[in-house]
């Protein structure tokens, strides 16, 4: 069986790949070399990462500041803090100046579940969804993940990149191209659709392979792009199978839920439609996995929710 | 798009090779008889923190930086980030006397679907880097002068700071890197008025002694004059203070600076002055200048 890794690792090793190929790429860090796995960037490419402490809102303006005098910049915090304290950063000295850096938040979501509130990010989506000028990645799996650094590393605008820490499964696609704002199918079916992003892709296809045993065949998007958001791959979803889960490790509000009901309703394009993502309560604590199970971001639960989808007419 | 408004005439003609010291006085009361009909013709503008600084940007490009609008694209050039973004109207004031777009442009300044507005913008030529929001400038500035050691170049990197926004910790997060690295090609100035919206500096929240912070985050510090054209010459030509530290210039200005009424009166902070007002000012300046000639 082919090796899984968590994509943060792949991101490190991707990125040291290309500081190799281009010595104007840097990383910033904020304390977070350890937890970006980037401890082995900082031994072989030296003079390509740059330490600002913890001081996150300093870390985007550093960048800013690097990419503004020719550098191709990563500025890497955990997705917490670098999408809340340096959020004004991001959309002043990032956006708005159109830098092109990327900001790598790791360890997004619930990741840190163990760690409470102050540690998941669970807002950034809808943040940043709402600010010009950025592109927001939550790559689903280590293919996902390496592809969206490299094309993250082309754009010539800024950013936003999030993943988790958790070891990633490689999961089945149906075409091996990656596009930044093109989803990626992971499973074809008609009966209705998961349309999930970053770490909730597995369980969504786990979901998928436990309804095929009833009959029931789902198709499965990886909406690695948030933002742009592929639209037409959302509207076919919508006609071809009548039914739509999105699935996000995010607040129900302002993520892609939100972002593929705006975009259906405003077409004129109707579908049973669910949003599984995180409640507007106060957060769950434990592993990722089980916070996942406790809001039925697991394969059992989002296999039930699709029964409970198919059964509303 | 070109709005139908009052003839600014800005800048009667002069040759900017090395300027002398009375040159510059003259320069500065040019910059603020034309700052005041611009923000008269617009009728917006941060009059006080505008009026406090232009002797900083004069003197800095007039005399200092090596950025031209022939050289602004050349990765060797100076860099200016003004961190108080709200004092735009000098910064394009300057601008255009330097040739970076026609003074002509400034006629739409903040109006409907200019490119000119209340901030600066780099869609305005010669602007490095979109500001407004306070507490900004100097992180990108380190930036820039971190890949200028990067790479070896000579280029500096000059920040202008107000007084108001270090209460932002974001500067003295970005002061620390700027000692951590050793960055001596980086410049920030701080245009020590001490007034802001709400009145004294030291009343609102108390900043003294700033140079012994800005020392104890180790920077090499001077203080002069920050309206005195000759003392900002000798500054800041003598930049860096010390191999292997950042710069800061303790700017001690006047808010208002030039015209009687406004000087240390905060709140001129934003302000458009009246008919009277206007006149008045503006035959303050021209005697200030022709006192010069």
């Amino acid at each position: 069986m082919e090796q899984v890794f968590a994509n943060l690792e792949v991101f490190a090793a991707t990125l040291l790949k290309l500081a190799r190929e281009d010595s104007d790429l840097l990383v910033v860090t904020s304390d977070s070399r350890g937890s970006a796995k980037l401890a082995s960037f900082a031994k072989a490419a030296p003079g390509q990462i740059v330490e600002v402490g913890i001081a996150e809102q300093n870390l985007v303006g550093v960048a800013a500041g690097l990419a503004a005098a020719g550098k191709r910049v990563f500025a890497v915090s955990p997705a917490c803090f670098l999408t809340a304290r340096s959020f004004e950063q991001i959309k002043n000295d990032l956006c708005y100046s159109n830098r092109p850096v990327t900001a790598v938040g790791i360890s997004a979501g619930v990741s840190y579940g163990a760690l409470g509130t102050t540690h998941h990010s669970l807002h950034d989506y809808a943040a940043l969804r709402a600010v010009h000028n950025i592109t927001i990645v939550a790559p689903a799996d280590n293919f996902e993940t390496r592809e969206a650094v490299r094309a993250a590393a082309q754009l010539p605008s800024p950013a936003y990149l999030r993943f988790g820490k958790k070891k990633m499964p490689h999961l089945p696609r149906m075409d091996s191209a990656f596009e930044l704002g093109k989803a990626s199918l992971i499973r074809e079916g008609r009966d209705l659709s998961f349309l999930a992003c970053g770490e909730t892709v597995a369980p969504a296809f786990a979901a998928a392979e436990l309804l095929a045993k009833e009959g029931i065949q789902s198709r499965v998007l990886s909406l690695h792009t948030i933002k742009p958001l592929d639209q037409e791959a959302v509207r076919k979803a919508a006609r071809e199978t009548g039914a739509l889960i999105t699935v996000e490790e995010h607040s129900v509000y302002g993520g892609l839920g939100e972002a593929c009901a705006g975009l259906l309703l405003q077409d004129g394009i109707h579908a049973r439609f669910k949003i599984v993502g995180f409640p507007d309560d106060h957060t769950a604590t434990g592993s990722q996995e089980e916070i996942f199970r406790h809001y039925g971001i697991d394969g059992a639960g989002l296999a039930q929710t699709a029964r409970d989808l198919l059964a509303k007419r | 798009m070109f709005i139908q408004t009052m003839a600014l005439d800005l800048y009667p003609p002069s040759n900017s090779n090395m300027l002398t010291e009375r040159d510059l006085q003259r320069k500065s009361a040019q910059y603020r008889k034309a700052l005041l009909k611009l923000i008269k013709a617009c009728g917006a503008g941060h009059t006080g923190g505008d009026l406090s600084c232009l002797d900083i940007l004069n003197v800095l490009y007039n005399r200092v930086m090596r950025v031209s609008p022939e050289t602004f694209k050349s990765p060797d050039r100076d860099y200016y980030i003004q961190s108080k973004g709200h004092c735009a109207e000098a910064l394009f004031v300057v601008l255009a006397d330097k040739g970076f777009f026609p003074e002509s442009d400034l006629e739409n300044l903040n109006r409907y679907g200019s490119r000119y507005i209340g901030h600066p913008t780099r869609d305005v030529n010669g602007v490095e880097q979109n500001t407004g929001a306070l507490g900004h400038g100097l992180a990108v500035a380190v930036g820039i002068a971190l890949a200028g050691k990067m790479d070896r170049k000579d280029y500096r990197v000059f920040a202008l700071l107000g007084d108001g926004e270090l209460a932002e910790g974001s500067n003295w997060e970005a002061g620390m890197t700027a000692a951590h690295y050793r960055l001596d090609n980086l410049v920030a100035i701080v245009d020590r008025n001490g007034l802001q919206i709400t009145g004294s500096t030291e009343d609102v929240c108390q900043l003294s002694p700033l140079d012994e912070k800005f020392e104890s985050f180790g920077f090499a510090v001077q203080r002069c004059d920050g309206n005195n054209v000759g003392e900002l010459v000798r500054v800041l030509e003598s930049v860096p203070f010390r191999p292997g530290k950042p710069s800061l210039v303790l700017a001690k200005t006047r808010k208002g600076k030039g015209v009687s009424f406004m000087e240390n009166v905060a709140k001129w902070h934003h302000g458009v002055p009246n008919d009277d007002e206007f006149k008045r000012a503006m035959g303050e300046l021209e005697a200030a200048e022709a006192a010069l000639a």
